[in-house]
C-alpha cells in the first residue's frame, strides 16, 4: 500500500524533500515508516528520541496503525512563538 | 493588531460581561543566543496547527471558563521587529485575561507544529525547542504554573 510521508524544517532538508511517496506493506506503523525513512536517510537517525508524529493530520504515537492513502508526517521539536 | 482585535470584537465574542481583552504579540528580535539576527522564516503544518489553536482553546476553555480568544501565527520570511505571533484572550476580570494569555503563548511553544529557521550573520540554523506531545500532563502543569504566577 501506497502513504504519503510529509516532512519538516530540518527533516526535510535532510530527506531533501517536503513530501515523498512510499511503498510499504500491510500491517504498517507509524514507528516501521520511520525506521524504513532513517535507512534511506541516516542523518534522520538522531532524532528518533525527540521526534512528534502525526497521523492525517492529527499527532498520532509511533505505533498507530496506518492504511492505504494515509498521510504520515515527521515533526523534529517544534519552535514557534 | 486591527485584525487580531477584529477577530474579537468582530464575532461578537466580546460580550457585555467582558471587562479586560490581553494581547500578547510575539516580536523577532535581531540577537539569539550571541548571534546577530537578520530575519527568520516560519514554517508549520497547517491543518495540524490549527488543530492544535483549537485544542489550546479548549484547554483554555476547561481551566478559564469565562475566557475567550483570538490566536493567529504567522509563516514565512518576517524580518526584525515583525510580529510572528498574535494572542487576545478576553475576559469579565483582567487576572484571567493576563493568565490565560500566558498560557496560550507557551502551550503554543510546546505542541503547535511550527518551526523557525533562523538567517543570522554568517549562517542558518533551525531552532529546535520542546518535543510536540500534547498529552503530556507534565507540559501542560509547567504551561499552567507559569501562566499564574
Amino acid at each position: 500500500m501506497r502513504v504519503t510521508v510529509r516532512l519538516f524544517a530540518r527533516l526535510r532538508d535532510i530527506a531533501g524533500a517536503a513530501e515523498l511517496a512510499r511503498e510499504v506493506a500491510p500491517g504498517s506503523t507509524i514507528g516501521t515508516i520511520w525506521q524504513q525513512l532513517a535507512r534511506d536517510f541516516p542523518e534522520l537517525a538522531r532524532y528518533e528520541r525527540s521526534i512528534s508524529s502525526a497521523l492525517n493530520a492529527d499527532y498520532a504515537r509511533m505505533d498507530r496503525a496506518v492504511s492505504d492513502g494515509d498521510e504520515v508526517a515527521f515533526l523534529p521539536p517544534v519552535s514557534g512563538g | 493588531m486591527e485584525p487580531l482585535i477584529a477577530a474579537v470584537s468582530d464575532r461578537g465574542r466580546l460580550t457585555g460581561s467582558d471587562g479586560a481583552v490581553a494581547v500578547f504579540l510575539g516580536l523577532v528580535r535581531n540577537h539569539n543566543l550571541g548571534r546577530v539576527v537578520d530575519y527568520l522564516e516560519y514554517e508549520a503544518y497547517e491543518p495540524l496547527a490549527l488543530r492544535t489553536f483549537e485544542r489550546i482553546a479548549s484547554e483554555v476553555g476547561e481551566r478559564w471558563p469565562g475566557v475567550r480568544l483570538a490566536l493567529h501565527h504567522r509563516t514565512g520570511r518576517i524580518d526584525i521587529g515583525g510580529v510572528s505571533v498574535a494572542i487576545a484572550t478576553a475576559s469579565p476580570h483582567r487576572a484571567d485575561a493576563f493568565s490565560s494569555c500566558r498560557y496560550v503563548i507557551e502551550r503554543v511553544k510546546q505542541i503547535a507544529p511550527i518551526w523557525k529557521r533562523e538567517f543570522f550573520e554568517g549562517g542558518d540554523v533551525w531552532i529546535e525547542g520542546a518535543t510536540a506531545d500534547p498529552d503530556n500532563e507534565g507540559a501542560r502543569a509547567e504551561a499552567e504554573r507559569l501562566a499564574c504566577v
